[in-house]
């Protein structure tokens, strides 16, 4: 494995990991000001508040580490897309501030209304909508090079099927793992009335998700010709994203083991995440930049792998501990313990 | 918007930013240490005032330190998005201690989340603590990873430049770059210190409106022992910083100190205005700056005299090196008076003005924190990589970049409201008198 390969494949890890628990976040705060709406939040807020209040600071680091992994090991990413994604950027840090902040100031602060709840549940509608527009970019065709610089065409941008598709794809995604996830937990929790109620979401969410899924690569065909080829090459990836996912749909359906469906769901992300990083290889920019020419130097590359295995024999141990006190423990999931400061 | 527009738009969003970051970041680096001591005393001396402190300034803690992540993560970003061309070239030469600085955030993260959810899990105070050690480490060295940043665009070096092109580069150089040893023990004990203050500040407000209570008095000193400690390390380490920048930015302390002719046996200038290129109204303390800069009141120091003035910083930085050393000292003299008086028992420590002298003694070390950064910020100008990178090369050349700053500022608008609005309401809602008659209440409930 090449040192770039290294590189991305650990950046991968980053951005695969915050897709999963950045959805999960993101959808939970929706579902609990949905059910705040239509005046079933005593169903849903005490389980969703559970699994949020010990977490919610760890999400927003797995983003953290990916952006300043990505400037560490390609350099030249920090000229394209900090150049051209000051505005989606911009945007997507204000959202993440008022949602990470309020959050505290809800949950720690006693600042308790129903307009924060619905801010909250928006938001999390609104970042990975704004998020998505990195992968809309990386596709090509968005950015023009001139001589000050790389400058994004919003136009192009707003007008594209592609992007809107992709905006659509992350908004069933993270509503979908979101509400799988948190059937388990309900489940965990032994609280019946929040699992049917998150099973039934789960179910909603189900088809949207993998019609919007098939329907990128779809649009992938017309927008680039080059990518939709590499993506046709690992249709087996797809297909057994396809299978993992009639599996987890199976058993929501037969209300059979939660916790193994869950996995089936990250089964089929993987493997379509995988394959679109796969695809994508070795662009990270089409047609400007690959993982070959942005890459920095072998000297920072070596340094920064030794200081990413270091640091995760100190955080992985510790994430586990965080994961045994709070998401797998019974007392705490089932609400019999607060040992709140 | 042309780029003249967007680099000077980029530097004011960056300024705001980064002005704001530092006020929670600063607490963020520090609380978790009086934390820990104060627990630390209450275990020791078995008395649960010290605890409870402890419990109460965590709570307080939390929402800071939310605005600070929030914050954090927008100038992160904001780097690479307002300073593209930098990024670049920092991405290939300091990469490994901002990397690093997410890990020791990760770290501090994780263990926050479990400290301040397993309260009254654990039967022994003690492996409650030890939860907390991690959390201050983490903190602490976060700011010592972010600081080697700052120092490595102070005095670059581990690279060569060969026609444009990097070579040699070597990422243990860069980091240990003789800016970083004075700059990050500076960073590190000022948030001490602030953070002491800003805490002592608390519990005089609370003793002055009237709650006599001895748990306010148990934490003002408390936090003015210990303000006093880093206090003085300050002094001596900011001595240090002096010497370092005479050998290896010798024009950020020419223009801090006004020092236009290079001579020896240097006064060392304090306050004043500079009118027509004239100094008015300063206090001259004559062999001062050469004292400062290399310990010997004839040694030479080199003045702006010696370099281009397109080489050199705006003078009004002379400003922030007043505001800063002067809250400095008067924060080490308050600190002194009262730990001395309390021993002596001078009754003036107990009185009104002087505890108002140290309600103001919080916001003051802020203030000195926001001058500090000014100072080093603006001090380093014309450069954003002294010497081989210029601030008006490094900026991006998007448009928006106006309307982006007044977004940010909305933003900050809404968090600093909204975390002051929330920190007065939670302590008011539940003052301490209250909690431990409450605390009492359940103990004696579970004795029955």
């Amino acid at each position: 494995m090449t040192l770039e390969v290294l590189g991305i494949t650990v950046l991968g890890v980053f951005l695969f990991g915050y897709i999963i628990v950045a959805s999960i976040d993101f959808g939970a705060g929706f579902f609990n000001a949905f059910s705040t709406v239509t005046g079933k939040q005593h169903i849903l807020t005490k389980v969703i508040q559970r699994y949020l209040s010990p977490v919610w600071e760890v999400t927003n680091v797995f983003l953290v580490f990916f952006f300043v992994g990505i400037v560490g090991f390609f350099p030249k990413t920090a000229y394209y897309y900090g150049s051209t994604l000051l505005v989606p950027a911009s945007i997507a840090i204000i959202l993440l501030a008022i949602r990470g902040a309020y959050y505290a100031f809800t949950t720690y602060g006693g600042l308790k209304h129903k307009r924060y709840t619905i801010l909250y549940g928006l938001t999390g509608l609104f970042i990975p909508a704004s998020l998505s527009i990195v992968l809309t970019i990386s596709e090509g065709g968005f950015v023009t090079m001139l001589d000050s610089g790389p400058v994004l065409d919003y136009w192009t941008l707003f007008t594209s099927p592609l992007s809107w598709s992709i905006v659509v794809l992350s908004l069933t995604s993270v509503l979908y793992i979101s509400a799988v996830f948190l059937t388990w937990y309900a489940q965990k929790a032994k609280d019946r009335a929040a699992v049917s109620l998150l099973r039934k979401y789960a179910l909603i969410w189900a088809v949207p998700a993998i019609i919007t899924a098939a329907g990128i690569i779809v649009e992938m065909k017309g927008h680039n010709p080059e990518h939709y080829q590499r993506l046709v090459d690992v249709w087996w990836l797809f297909a057994l994203s396809v299978v993992f996912f009639a599996g987890t749909v199976f058993l929501l359906w037969k209300r059979l083991a939660y916790g193994f469906a869950f996995w089936l769901l990250i089964g089929q992300f993987t493997s379509a995440f995988l394959a679109y990083g796969i695809s994508h290889y070795p662009y990270l920019m089409y047609p400007y930049l690959t993982i070959y020419d942005s890459f920095t130097n072998k000297a920072m590359a070596t340094a920064l792998v030794i200081a990413f295995i270091a640091g995760l024999c100190l955080l992985l141990p510790s994430l586990y501990l965080l994961l045994r006190l709070f998401l797998f423990n019974k007392a705490y999931v089932q609400g019999d313990r607060n040992d709140h400061a | 918007m042309g780029n003249a527009d967007s680099l000077f738009f980029s530097r004011v969003l960056t300024e705001l930013t980064l002005s704001f970051h530092i006020i929670y970041a600063t607490i963020g680096v520090g609380i978790p240490l009086m934390i820990m001591i104060a627990q630390w005393v209450g275990i020791k001396k078995n008395d649960e005032h010290y605890i409870l402190l402890a419990r109460r300034w965590t709570r307080g803690f939390v929402i800071t330190v939310a605005v600070g992540v929030v914050t954090g993560t927008a100038i992160g970003l904001q780097l690479s998005l307002l300073w593209p061309n930098f990024m670049e070239l920092a991405g290939n030469t300091i990469a490994l201690p901002l990397f690093m600085e997410t890990f020791a955030f990760f770290f501090e993260a994780i263990f926050l989340g479990i400290y301040i959810y397993t309260w009254d899990r654990f039967e022994n105070q003690k492996k409650h603590l030890l939860l907390l050690i991690p959390v201050a480490l983490g903190a602490s060295f976060s700011a010592v990873f972010i600081t080697i940043v700052n120092a490595f665009m102070n005095a670059p070096q581990g690279f060569d430049l060969v026609n444009g092109q990097l070579v040699n580069v070597s990422p243990l150089l860069a980091m240990f770059n003789p800016a970083m040893p004075t700059k990050v023990a500076h960073v590190v004990v000022t948030a001490y210190m602030t953070s002491a203050f800003v805490l002592a500040s608390i519990g005089a407000y609370r003793l002055l409106k009237g709650s006599n209570h001895v748990y306010h008095k148990k934490a003002l000193f408390l936090t003015m022992k210990l303000g006093l400690i880093f206090s003085i390390a300050t002094a001596v380490i900011g001595d240090f910083s002096g010497k370092y920048l005479a050998e290896y930015q010798p024009e950020k302390l020419a223009a801090a100190e006004w020092h236009f002719e290079t001579e020896k046996g240097a006064p060392l200038i304090l306050y004043g205005v500079l009118a027509d290129g004239e100094v008015k109204y300063a206090l001259k303390i004559p062999f001062g700056l050469s004292i400062l800069a290399h310990s010997n009141p004839n040694a030479e120091v080199i003045g702006l005299d010696q370099f281009k003035e397109a080489d050199t910083p705006p003078h009004y930085i002379h400003y922030m090196f007043d505001l800063m050393v002067t809250i400095g000292m008067w924060m080490v003299l308050l600190s002194l008076v009262y730990v001395v008086g309390t021993w002596r028992k001078w009754q003036f420590i107990f009185s009104k003005w002087f505890r108002w002298l140290m309600v103001l003694g919080g916001p003051l070390s802020i203030i000195a924190i926001e001058a500090g950064w000014w100072l080093d910020e603006v001090g380093r100008q014309p450069w954003v990589l002294r010497g081989i990178m210029r601030t008006k090369d490094a900026a991006t050349t998007s448009g928006h970049v106006d309307t982006m700053l007044w977004l940010f500022a909305g933003l900050y608008l809404i968090l600093g409201i909204g975390s002051v609005f929330v920190l007065w309401q939670m302590f008011r809602r539940n003052p301490v008198e209250q909690e431990l008659a409450d605390r009492a209440g359940e103990k004696a409930g579970v004795a029955k």
